[in-house]
């Protein structure tokens, strides 16, 4: 008997694609972002992301070793909680508000309601959301002062969204090209459309993400800018468009929170319905709300409604439904 | 305890059946109007004297009043009581009047003040009901107290109006506690709704255990014949 059957139940082929490696994937996907974030904002942003994904990881196991629980850190989740909760910090923030933030991600929205997989919401978008209502002051003041060691010396005024919604696309504030690269302020991540962009790709290549929901959200987006642009009366104006396409943080909602699995519907249909009302959502925020920023709002509130859509959108199995003759 | 005297009433209305943490009744002025202490006593104290005599009220007349009509007489009594409540307050006590608002009238339609008129009240003599509403009310009144004083601390680092925690002042370059705002807006009252309730859960059902799990026989000693565990009958034997 050298050679044991092995016995087992199915499944017997499985894919190399763990949970683990997805998250790992995707860590990788938004290293330029943070590279780029620290490069332009300096140190300070790079110990905001440290402080970001460490308290993560700490609460995650804090978690599951007073609830006896089996050790759920290896699997990279809380670590992309974390990077992506530090992205959307204003780079001078107080280090004490990501560890807040994170606990708020990591117990509240997704341990207490059954960890990985069972969160009813974007947990570093919630985190984010909970910081926003409670320290406004704080999260949207974006002026780099004296920590400030980025590429530009000093920048203080509105952010580009903000001059934006003020003042609509005048050549004095920040031209396009700026935001497509990058070095303007904002929070630490979304700055650089083209380094979240190189991100998107290597997600793309590795196909942890399709293109139905972030093209989708984006284009209906811009359809439903240039359709305000028109009825406006402002005229068409591709400055003006690009600007809400490139500046706040459409691109890094779009591609890396907006595709997340767990708050995503499931259904190839239901995610091309998510994206429409996502854009819409957005725009309908950015454009009407009281604040210059809408995209965190926009994905949380469309996040509550995946169970819906993703009933209304269940295909049909074979053999079943169908026109009766 | 023997059942339906007043001190058990008393016990069962703040600790075995609060209305807010165990019977989750009453969530519309628990949510709305518990962003400070005194918000919440003054809202549990005006909700216990309407709860005391409409109980009162609907256990003398409960002979008297037809089952087909007794949901429209409950709400007539109550009605009349909370008038009563509503104008003493704006007269007396004009400052509390004014932060509770709406609330007030809307104590008619409290589901606390109803259920225990349907539930208690009217099937039980006046004296254990009166002590019925009393309980009931004292339970509503710390459970909003409760939340009302973690909200204040967590949103504003008061309670009862009196700064606890220092609060940090950037321009004096003062360090300090830096208000948590969302506990003073909505979503603030159900984050700590939540959280005391599982924590009195904590409490109440580790006690109600008495460290004996249902699911391992061997917790009580193997012997089985002394145990009166609902969950291990069929494995007796």
């Amino acid at each position: 008997m050298e050679h044991m059957l092995n016995v087992s139940s199915n499944p017997h082929v499985r894919d190399k694609m763990t949970t683990g490696r997805i998250m790992q994937l995707v860590v990788i996907a938004l290293l330029p972002t943070t590279l780029f974030g620290v490069w332009n904002f300096g140190l300070h942003a790079l110990l905001v992301i440290l402080v970001s994904v460490g308290s993560s990881v700490l609460f995650e196991w804090l978690y599951d070793h007073f609830m006896h629980k089996p050790n759920t850190i290896t699997d990279f989740s809380a670590v992309v909680t974390g990077l992506l909760l530090g992205l959307n910090m204003p780079p001078n923030i107080p280090l004490w508000i990501p560890v807040l933030g994170s606990a708020v991600a990591i117990i509240i929205v997704k341990q207490l309601f059954g960890g990985l997989g069972q969160n009813f919401m974007n947990p570093a978008l919630a985190g984010r959301c909970f910081l926003m209502i409670s320290f406004a002051g704080k999260m949207t003041n974006f002026s780099v002062g004296e920590n400030y060691k980025g590429v530009v010396d000093a920048v203080t005024g509105a952010t580009p969204l903000a001059a934006l919604k003020a003042q609509g696309f005048v050549e004095s504030s920040v031209p396009v090209k700026n935001l497509f690269l990058g070095n303007i302020q904002g929070t630490i991540g979304e700055t650089s459309a083209l380094a979240i962009l190189i991100g998107a790709v290597i997600l793309l290549v590795f196909k942890v993400i399709d293109l139905k929901v972030p093209l989708t959200y984006i284009g209906s987006f811009a359809v439903f800018v240039i359709l305000y642009m028109l009825f406006s009366g402002m005229g068409f104006d591709g400055n003006y468009l690009l600007s809400h396409l490139f500046g706040g943080g459409l691109m890094l909602g779009a591609w890396f929170m907006a595709t997340d699995y767990v708050t995503t519907p499931i259904t190839p249909k239901g995610q091309i319905v998510y994206g429409c009302i996502l854009g819409i959502v957005t725009a309908v925020f950015r454009l009407f709300g009281g604040s210059a920023e809408g995209v965190s709002y926009a994905i949380i509130f469309c996040n509550l409604l995946v169970p819906i859509i993703e009933r209304f959108t269940r295909p049909v199995a074979f053999g079943k439904g169908g026109k009766k003759a | 305890m023997k059942a339906n005297t007043p001190a058990e009433r008393l016990v069962n209305g703040i600790i075995k059946e609060n209305p807010t943490f165990v019977l989750v009744l009453g969530m519309c002025p628990t949510l709305a109007v518990t962003t400070s202490a005194t918000n919440g006593i003054g809202m549990g104290l005006t909700t216990m004297v309407v709860l005391a005599a409409s109980n009162l009220m609907i256990s003398l007349l409960r002979k008297f009043i037809p089952d087909g009509v007794r949901i429209p007489a409950f709400i007539v009594v109550v009605a009349s009581f909370v008038t009563i409540v509503q104008m003493l307050l704006q007269g007396f006590i004009p400052a509390l009047y004014a932060s509770l608002g709406i609330y007030i009238p809307l104590i008619v339609v409290n589901c606390i003040i109803l259920g225990r008129a349907e539930a208690y009240a009217s099937k039980n003599p006046p004296l254990a009901s009166l002590f019925d509403g009393i309980g009931m009310g004292l339970g509503f009144t710390v459970s909003l107290t409760c939340i009302g004083a973690v909200r204040e601390l967590l949103g504003a680092g008061q309670i009862f109006g009196k700064q606890i925690l220092p609060l940090a002042d950037a321009a004096a370059g003062k360090m300090g506690y830096e208000p948590v705002t969302i506990f003073i807006l909505a979503p603030g009252a159900f984050f700590v709704l939540a959280f005391l309730s599982a924590l009195q859960n904590k409490f109440k059902v580790g006690a109600a255990k008495r460290g004996i799990d249902p699911s391992n026989p061997d917790s009580c000693g193997s012997s089985c014949a002394s145990c009166g565990n609902s969950m291990c009958k069929g494995k007796r034997g």
